[in-house]
């Protein structure tokens, strides 16, 4: 499986996943504290430099979705149909996360069953350790 | 100097290669022989071209080019970024060099040999650090992938349906099917075949994807006083435009606070206001279509109809000959070839000509785009 490989600018919202966190970078001005995704070295609101990560509840809904098939990347083609997720954080909805939704933290990319999948269904993060790296999963808020 | 770049240059030439799946030669071969091909439709000798322009994900450099067609001394080159939203600005970077004089006869091209080369994304190591960091960790791998989630998104907000999506793909493949260069010359689609195909990335299936071709394509763009002396009557670039929308990302353009408005809208906006006329005298329309998708959000970007009506839109053969706007008259990147787009802009030439296999009657205005979902470009050709 790909694991992510971050940027300068995303770097702390890994290191927070590893943590069990999920935070997304804020402007620091005090008249702005606009949230960005993803994060980036300024403001687009205010031009300011100064960045904070703030905790975000961990939940929120699915705006949309995709269940790709092969040909794909071997490690992807084996769990194959999956599906990808994204979701909209109910703290920021202009904030979208991709990710997978599993039935467990653990679960195969594929352990849902499709029928499942809703746009505006509502989840809730889990973080789960893939080779050294904590990646967001998403759980079904009512499973 | 002219203050505008309306009607101020033309193209004069255009060439192409044979579209396979796999073609022996080089792509720098077959980007020579487009190129000559294109300069012996205009009647341009290869040593007066002077200025070059092509897009990112071209492996063939204007250098080498230049050198082996015989260029002479070259005065303006560009390269525009965004693969196949590059497109259509080949044709507005080089009509804004030649109408201020910083050229005289320009050549952009597309080579390409995806049909037998590598896939980009499968070397998917390259692509992780942003954006790929964010989406490819999850398995949203390929382009495919990533408009699937906003073509999800459009059909649950709009009602879109796979029935609107199979218009797309349908009217393509029509006129492919009269197009005997193209790759699904004499290969019938039907509503059956499209509706029991293999899933891409569902709601995709494999007609929704454009094919995957070799070949190149090349045109030559001259000013309009010159155009007036060539061989082939002039086809004017009456207005061009690039568009990168405010906060917009890339084909994932799922962080900004209107996804499904993309950067069609950003070019459009930029591509009327320069023009004579509105997208209700568009005769025919080259629309880039990687994707089925594309043609509704780009319909609706464009201003062929209102927010949300793209798909609608399609219903009622308004895509196919003798329809409200018949689209992708070679077939398409669906159907004919897909050649990051370079074949729309060479069947609006052939339209604008009055020689195109599906030929609209009386085509005097034609609207090509770039891609959909990338910054992108487009154009408006006039007769």
């Amino acid at each position: 499986m790909l694991l992510p490989v971050p940027d300068e600018d995303g770097t702390p919202f890994w290191e927070y996943a590893a943590r069990g966190e999920l935070r997304v970078q804020a402007c620091a001005a005090p008249a702005c504290g606009r949230l960005r995704f993803p994060p980036r070295p300024c403001c687009p609101h205010c031009r300011s430099f100064d960045s904070e990560w703030r905790l975000m509840s961990g939940r929120g809904r699915i705006w949309s979705y995709v269940r790709p098939h092969p040909p794909l990347l071997p490690a992807y083609a084996a769990q194959a149909p999956y599906n990808v997720i994204l979701v909209e954080l109910a703290d920021a909805p202009h904030i979208r996360l991709a990710g997978n939704l599993v039935a467990s933290p653990d679960a195969p990319l594929d352990s849902v069953d499709p029928a499942r999948l809703r746009i505006g269904a509502r989840v809730q993060v889990a973080f789960t350790d893939t080779g050294g790296t904590a990646v967001p999963r998403w759980l079904l808020e009512r499973p | 100097m002219a203050a505008t770049l309306k009607d101020a240059t033309a193209i004069v030439g255009i060439g192409q290669t044979a579209f396979a799946k796999r073609l022996p030669q080089s792509e720098k071969e077959l980007a020579c022989r487009a190129i000559l091909a294109a300069l012996a439709d205009a009647g341009i000798d290869p040593s007066e071209v002077d200025a070059f322009s092509s897009y990112t994900m071209e492996e063939t450099d204007e250098v080498e080019v230049a050198k082996a067609i015989g260029a002479g001394d070259v005065t303006f080159f560009s390269k525009i970024g965004y693969g196949g939203g590059g497109s259509c600005a080949t044709v507005g970077h080089l009509a804004a060099a030649v109408a201020t004089g910083q050229a005289t006869v320009g050549v952009a091209w597309r080579s390409r040999k995806r049909g037998s080369g590598p896939r980009p994304w499968k070397n998917t190591a390259v692509q992780l650090p942003t954006p790929g960091q964010w989406t490819r960790p999850f398995g949203l791998l390929r382009p495919a992938d990533e408009i699937g989630m906003l073509a999800r998104r459009y059909m649950h907000e709009y009602g879109a349906t796979r029935d609107h999506l199979f218009n797309v793909a349908m009217a393509c493949r029509n006129r492919a099917n009269e197009n005997p260069a193209a790759m699904m010359y004499e290969r019938p689609l039907t509503r059956e075949m499209y509706m029991t195909s293999r899933m891409i990335s569902d709601p995709l299936c494999l007609f929704d994807n454009c094919l995957e071709t070799d070949g190149a394509l090349a045109c030559v763009i001259v000013s309009a006083e010159r155009a007036r002396d060539c061989r082939q009557r002039p086809v004017y670039v009456h207005s061009a435009a690039q568009g990168l929308p405010a906060q917009h990302h890339g084909m994932v353009n799922y962080w900004n606070d209107d996804p499904l408005s993309g950067p069609a809208w950003t070019a459009a906006r930029h591509l009327w206001k320069q023009a004579d006329f509105g997208p209700q005298d568009v005769d025919v329309a080259q629309i880039y279509d990687a994707f089925t998708p594309l043609i509704p959000l780009s319909l609706e970007g464009y201003g062929f109809c209102g927010r949300g009506e793209g798909a609608a839109f399609t219903e009622g053969g308004a895509l196919e000959m003798g329809g409200r706007l018949p689209i992708n008259t070679g077939g398409g990147g669906l159907s004919e070839a897909y050649v990051h787009g370079f074949n729309l802009i060479n069947e609006g030439v052939k339209q604008l000509r009055g020689v195109s296999t599906a030929q609209v009657p009386d085509a005097a205005t034609c609207l090509v785009t770039a891609g959909e979902g990338v910054p992108t470009s487009a154009i408006l050709l006039r007769a």
